[in-house]
């Protein structure tokens, strides 16, 4: 610590350039910051798997609504036994963080397609008869404590009401489970009644099914029956994309490496010029300074005292940096609306002061062992 | 009774390659406490080679270097940094302070390294500042000082964690002939009244005229002595 106004003089000697490189390591944590969060909103993916199961999407994208009005051609094509539809609600419960995959649906087409989940029979029955009623999977009810005849708001970032409102009220009748070990963990989402759904939200949007869910009588019969659905619907306005459940998956997770491999491709870059710059900067800070350092080691500094103090110069240049960047990276996130899922956390600052740490490390070493290892008189005579 | 700086054959040879450059040949000197020895001689004659030893800031090759006693040549390292803090102070001829810190941190430098309070080393500064009459400016930064200026606060520096020997280069090499007799009479009180060792390289004979004695260096030898 008092060393502290050594550190802090050597480091602002030259404002502009301390200026430039802090101006750099704030970028680089900012981006950090800011690629954080988006993997936040990534995380919240929807979960599909089922062998005998097929999803029919809009050829260009699942996030293409397809609409309810497909049904009867989808269900007449050979080899389909069970038709439902499920159309991503997108709701946010009460905070923004507390975001959980919901998918509107209609329940006995629900209970038809997908056998794995485990509800009992009155609950079946309830989801049915209640308009605006919902089924929760055991994991979610028990992480926010639902009981059935609970009333949970949900605001949709994708959905309008007639009213032009987004809060929607659900009543939840039913807690669901899964068959064996492995759906019992994929119970953390919630469905919703389709039928609710459709006539409160804005009538533009009325009849939009999402994607289709495709049971099929022959589990060996998949790429037959998705080439025939997709056939069906060649040269329509509606043309479709049907995939096992599995590809959809796979599409789906595909897409979401796509992104996490830009913004870690992003970071990359940007610490690796960061590092160069900082490092450059720190060489010639040190080299300028060779005859104080002989002043310093001539007082009675010791040679490690002196790498310590180069140490520190760049570890106090990059933990400020980083805590410049880490801030505007909150205040930038804090400025999204309210409703906006993407949210930094802790565990951004634990990652952020590594990365300064090392960066310090990498940086301020080769420098600081120079310095270590000058020799007085040389250093004094300016060699 | 012993000299408090003893030097015995003291030989230093450069090596820079395959060249072989003996820049002191066998050098016996004694210095005695409370002397003020003036080093004079030719430039490239080993002034500062011979100083630098002294001050514990290079290593001989041949002879031996006591001071109180102690065999400085032995010491390295830590133990040599330790025992340059506690024993001599320096002062160059460009001052060499650290352009980043005002003049009251300047003199508290040295005393970064002792086990003590900030306040202490504060106090400790301002003593020092006032002893070369320049309280008043310990918030300067070096280059709002002029050079006669700067000299001082390097000699509080110098000073400031009280030790016997002070070893100068050259002081007054960069100043003019009044400021030159202003620090010239300030390490002369220092001697004469603080009882400081000092050894001092100059080219001008009037800087040399302050000291006890001239000890004359040709060519990295000693020719020969005048006391004052
Ligand atoms: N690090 C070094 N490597 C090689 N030769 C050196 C080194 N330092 C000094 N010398 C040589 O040693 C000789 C004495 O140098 P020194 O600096 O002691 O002279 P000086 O008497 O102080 O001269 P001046 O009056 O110009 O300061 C010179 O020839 C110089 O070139
Ligand atoms: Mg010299």
């Amino acid at each position: 610590m008092k060393y502290l106004p050594l550190v802090l003089g050597a480091l602002f000697r030259k404002k502009w350039r301390t200026f430039l490189a802090l101006l750099s390591l704030m970028l680089a944590f900012l981006l950090l910051g800011l690629g954080q969060a988006v993997n936040s909103l990534v995380e919240g993916g929807a979960e599909f798997l089922g062998v005998d199961r097929l999803i029919t999407q809009a050829r260009t994208s699942f996030t293409q609504p397809l609409p309810l009005r497909l049904l009867p051609r989808i269900e007449a094509v050979p080899g389909v036994k069970r038709v439902g539809w499920s159309q991503f609600f997108g709701g946010v419960y009460q905070d923004p963080r507390n975001f959980f995959p919901q998918f509107a649906v209609d329940p006995t087409r629900l209970y038809d397609t997908y056998p794995e989940w485990i509800l009992d029979p009155d609950a079946k029955r309830d989801f049915v008869a209640t308009r605006n009623g919902a089924i929760a999977g055991r994991l979610l009810a028990e992480k926010y404590g639902w009981k059935v005849g609970d009333t949970i708001p949900l605001n949709s970032i994708i959905w309008q009401k007639r009213d032009g409102g987004n809060a929607w009220e659900w009543k939840l009748v039913g807690i669901f489970d899964g068959r064996d070990e492995a759906w019992q963990k994929r119970t953390t989402i919630m469905y919703l009644n389709f039928a609710h759904f459709d006539e409160s939200r804005v009538p533009g949007a009325a009849g939009l099914a999402g994607v289709f869910v495709v049971r099929l009588s022959d589990p060996q019969a998949v790429d037959e029956v998705a080439a025939r659905i997709d056939a069906q619907f060649e040269n329509s306005p509606d043309e479709t994309k049907t995939q096992s459940e599995q590809e959809f998956q796979i599409g789906f997770l595909r897409q979401i490496g796509d992104i996490a491999f830009i913004i870690n491709a992003i970071l990359g870059a940007a610490f690796f010029s960061i590092l160069i710059l900082t490092g450059f900067i720190m060489n010639q800070s040190v080299r300028e300074r060779v005859p104080e350092f002989g002043v310093l080691k001539c007082l009675g500094f010791t040679d490690r005292t002196v790498l310590g103090l180069v140490l520190g110069e760049a570890l106090a240049l990059c933990l400020l940096g980083a805590l410049l960047g880490i801030a505007l990276a909150f205040a930038v996130t804090a400025l999204l609306p309210a409703d906006y899922p993407a949210r930094i956390d802790g565990r951004v600052l634990v990652i952020a002061a590594i990365s300064a740490v090392t960066l310090a490390v990498v940086v301020g070493l080769p420098p600081a062992w120079r310095a270590m290892h000058l020799k007085i008189v040389d250093a004094l005579a300016g060699r | 009774m012993s000299a408090l700086i003893e030097i015995r054959g003291l030989t230093k040879v450069y090596e820079r390659g395959a060249q072989r450059i003996e820049v002191l040949h066998g050098i016996d000197l004694d210095i005695p406490e409370g002397d003020f020895v003036a080093l004079m001689g030719p430039s490239g004659s080993g002034k500062t080679t011979l100083l630098n030893l002294i001050g514990g800031l290079d290593t001989l090759t041949d002879g031996s270097l006591k001071i109180d006693g102690e065999r400085i040549d032995a010491l390295s390292g830590a133990a040599l940094a330790a025992w340059r803090a506690n024993t001599v102070g320096f002062i160059f001829q460009s001052y060499n302070l650290m352009p980043v810190l005002n003049a009251q941190r300047n003199v508290e430098l040295p005393l970064l390294l002792a086990d003590m309070s900030a306040r202490e080393r504060a106090t400790r500064a301002q003593v020092a500042l006032e002893l070369v009459g320049l309280s008043d400016r310990a918030s300067h930064k070096p280059n709002e000082l002029s050079g006669g200026q700067q000299q001082r606060v390097a000699i509080a520096r110098a000073l400031v964690s009280d030790p016997r020997i002070l070893i100068c280069d050259e002081p007054t090499g960069d100043l003019d002939r009044k400021t030159a007799d202003e620090i010239l009479r300030m390490l002369q009180s220092l001697n004469r009244d603080h009882g400081k060792t000092i050894v001092m390289v100059t080219h001008d004979p009037k800087a040399a005229e302050y000291a006890r004695r001239t000890v004359h260096l040709d060519k990295g030898t000693l020719v020969d002595e005048a006391v004052h």
